[in-house]
């Protein structure tokens, strides 16, 4: 079963890794009142295809900042972040909607399902936005609705499945649009050993089969299934840990 | 946007507003309301005002009619010596006018006396006209049987007359009128014609009182009337008999012109005769109706009706909107995460844009057909139950429709603007 899940496609199936996500002096700095808060100091790191990456960091560490800036939900104060080899630090609001459509699959710790829309919906809502026609989308969603065990729930709600079935759900649409990296926020945060165990096995399973998948978290069980470990402190990074054959010149903060 | 597109985003639109059915609800009467009021309001001014212009239109727009009144007693002490009351048109204002007024092509007098119908034992209330057979040419009667006075009832003074539907339907309840002998008084009268029962018209108060046709009436040649009702009219009342001596009770005037120039026409004539008319006649013993002008003030008046209907409509569609621009306020704050997952999934803010935008539209719309449903039975039962004549005109139907969708984008821009700019990351965090 466990090789039927999720299909791996072109874009993961290279044979060398490649740099996917290239980060250099990367920098964050908010206007709070009168003072200036560094939620990233200067950052540099090279994340490679088919890598499992887990952030962590104590909270004010600088994650989410990062979580953000490599989800493309903001723009850097300063430094370079290539995505999958375009440079994506300088866009504006509209080009990294179209970057997070196409390259990025989000999950979240709370789900974050559209009550109003079925499971397939759920799913088809970023191919939706990619402009795909309806009876192509529908045929995707329901494929990976199969794929993530929830064939026979697609007409559900959300709030008529248990917090695993909607995160599958929710790993289902951010596979929908086949994307470069797969971000999770504590995407277990919410879930109990079980179910928790289930969905790690999921990520894994869509790791082996050559998807990079960045977790950010706070539990260490998670953190063991990933191959890469980068740990934040005060806005810089506080240490990386990788498989021993690893390559240090890969960061610096 | 492909029309599929659209049509996915107003589904989208729809179920988004079926999570709150109440609330989507209540805040749809607003607009339901308002359209229902537009059309309904609307469409009793345009009976009313129909109403009012058919009944000017009977008297022909192209007449001036001029009817004799009876002047205010300002002479008493002369009026207590002779009892006989002598007033009005003469058959020299006929004349005088068909003369020197160049665009009257037909002045025909009319002569009325009131007198009781009889035929074997049935009686009937009846006002004899003496007139001439131009005046059945105004194109405002319809014959049910027989003939019109001709030229030669006129020439020979006949004794025949053509006979009022309600007049008819009391003497002649089981037989044919025509050929019968009717009296008039103690006079005998051949009835040679029946005329048709005219719709509504009549009836009502057109707002002027001038003669009218009533369905009582007797049209007798007018040289037979004179024959034998002479000039002096005895009217008894309450025990007192007062006479007056009118020689005419109305002119009605027909005018000549091409089409373009008649309006014209008519009003320069209804001046030059006021003009010799005021000569004439210093005791004002006569009354002039136009009805072209009245048709005019009518019209005035219905626009005037129709602007103050009209802001009391757009007021309360404006207030709908209002209720539905707050709606989806509440609306998107609540919903702020959605927003922030929309846009984390790729929508761009013009997606966010339409996705509200199209909802409001949704709300207003959905309204607007409701209110145009509603709007057209209330009419239906306000005839049904009140005898008041409305009409639906498509202009009106139109006009809310499309105020009831412009309200809808209007109203919903402002929460649509406020839910695209939110920021994702802010609207992903928000509880």
């Amino acid at each position: 079963m466990r090789s039927e899940i999720l299909t791996a496609t072109s874009r993961d199936t290279q044979s060398t890794p490649q740099p996917i996500v290239q980060i250099e002096h990367l920098q964050k700095h908010y206007q709070m009142g009168d003072t200036i808060v560094r939620a990233l100091e200067d950052i540099s790191f090279t994340m490679l295809t088919g890598e499992f990456w887990s952030i962590m960091g104590p909270s004010g560490s600088g994650k989410s900042t990062l979580l953000n800036l490599l989800g493309c939900l903001d723009q850097p104060t300063d430094g370079l972040y290539r995505l999958g080899g375009i440079d994506v630090s300088e866009m504006d609001d509209d080009e990294l909607s179209e970057i997070r459509n196409e390259r990025i699959g989000f999950i979240f710790q709370s789900f974050n399902l559209i009550q109003q829309l079925t499971v397939l919906e759920n799913i088809e809502v970023p191919l939706f936005y990619m402009g795909w026609d309806p009876t192509d989308s529908r045929d995707r969603a329901q494929e990976l609705a199969e794929k993530v065990g929830l064939g026979d729930r697609a007409g559900h709600r959300p709030r008529e499945l248990s917090g695993g079935q909607q995160q599958r759900v929710a790993i289902a649409r951010a596979m929908a649009n086949d994307p470069l990296i797969l971000l999770a926020d504590e995407p277990t945060g919410n879930l109990d050993s079980k179910t928790e165990a289930e969905i790690l096995a999921m990520l894994q399973e869509l790791n082996e089969q050559g998807k990079t998948v960045i977790v950010v978290t706070h539990e260490l069980k998670v953190a063991e299934i990933a191959n890469w470990n980068l740990s934040m402190r005060d806005g810089l990074i506080d240490a990386v840990r990788g498989p021993e054959d690893s390559d240090r010149s890969r960061w610096q903060g | 946007m492909s029309a599929s597109r659209y049509w996915r985003t107003v589904r989208l639109g729809l179920k988004s507003l079926a999570l709150h059915k109440l609330r989507s609800g209540l805040t749809v009467l607003g607009i339901v309301f308002g359209v229902c009021s537009v059309i309904a309001m609307l469409s009793i001014g345009e009976g009313a005002s129909w109403e009012a212009q058919e009944q000017i239109k009977a008297l022909g727009s192209t007449n001036i009619i001029v009817d004799s009144v009876q002047p205010p007693e300002n002479q008493s002490a002369s009026a207590e010596r002779s009892r006989v009351v002598d007033y009005g048109l003469r058959y020299k204002d006929a004349e005088r006018i068909q003369e020197t007024i160049p665009e009257v092509s037909v002045v025909i007098p009319v002569r009325q006396i009131e007198k009781d119908l009889w035929h074997l034992q049935r009686r009937s209330r009846g006002v004899v006209k003496g007139t001439l057979p131009y005046y059945f040419g105004l194109g405002r009667f319809e014959l049910q049987e027989g003939r019109y006075l001709t030229d030669t009832d006129v020439e020979t003074h006949a004794n025949v007359g053509v006979l009022g539907s309600a007049a008819a339907r009391d003497l002649f309840p089981f037989e044919n009128p025509i050929g019968k002998l009717i009296r008039v008084g103690t006079d005998p009268f051949r009835v040679v014609g029946v005329l048709r029962e005219k719709a509504a018209a009549s009836a009502k108060d057109t707002g002027s009182e001038i003669i009218e046709e009533t369905g009582y009436d007797f049209y007798i040649p007018l040289p037979t009337a004179q024959d034998w009702f002479g000039e002096l009219i005895v009217k008894v009342s309450s025990g007192s008999r007062d006479m007056e001596r009118v020689e005419l009770h109305r002119l009605q005037i027909q005018i000549e012109g091409d089409h373009e120039n008649l309006e014209a026409a008519v009003d320069r004539t209804a001046s030059a005769l006021r003009t010799m008319l005021e000569r004439h006649h210093p005791d004002v013993d006569y009354r002039i109706t136009v009805p072209l002008e009245l048709l005019r003030s009518a019209r005035a008046t219905k626009r005037i009706f129709n602007i103050v209907l009209g802001s009391i409509a757009g007021i309360s569609l404006l207030v709908g909107g209002i209720g539905i621009m707050n709606i989806m306020l509440a609306s998107v704050t609540e919903r702020t995460r959605e927003i922030g997952v929309r846009r984390a999934l790729g929508a761009k803010r013009k997606h966010v844009i339409s996705q509200f935008l199209i909802e409001t539209v949704v709300l207003s719309v959905g309204g607007g057909l409701l209110g145009i449903v509603l709007g057209i039975i209330i009419p239906q039962l306000v005839t049904a139950f009140s005898d008041m004549k409305t009409i639906i005109t498509p202009f009106s139907l139109i006009l809310s429709f499309g105020i009831s969708g412009l309200v809808g984008v209007l109203f919903g821009i402002y929460p649509a603007w406020r839910a695209a700019n939110m920021d994702p990351i802010e609207a992903l965090r928000h509880e």
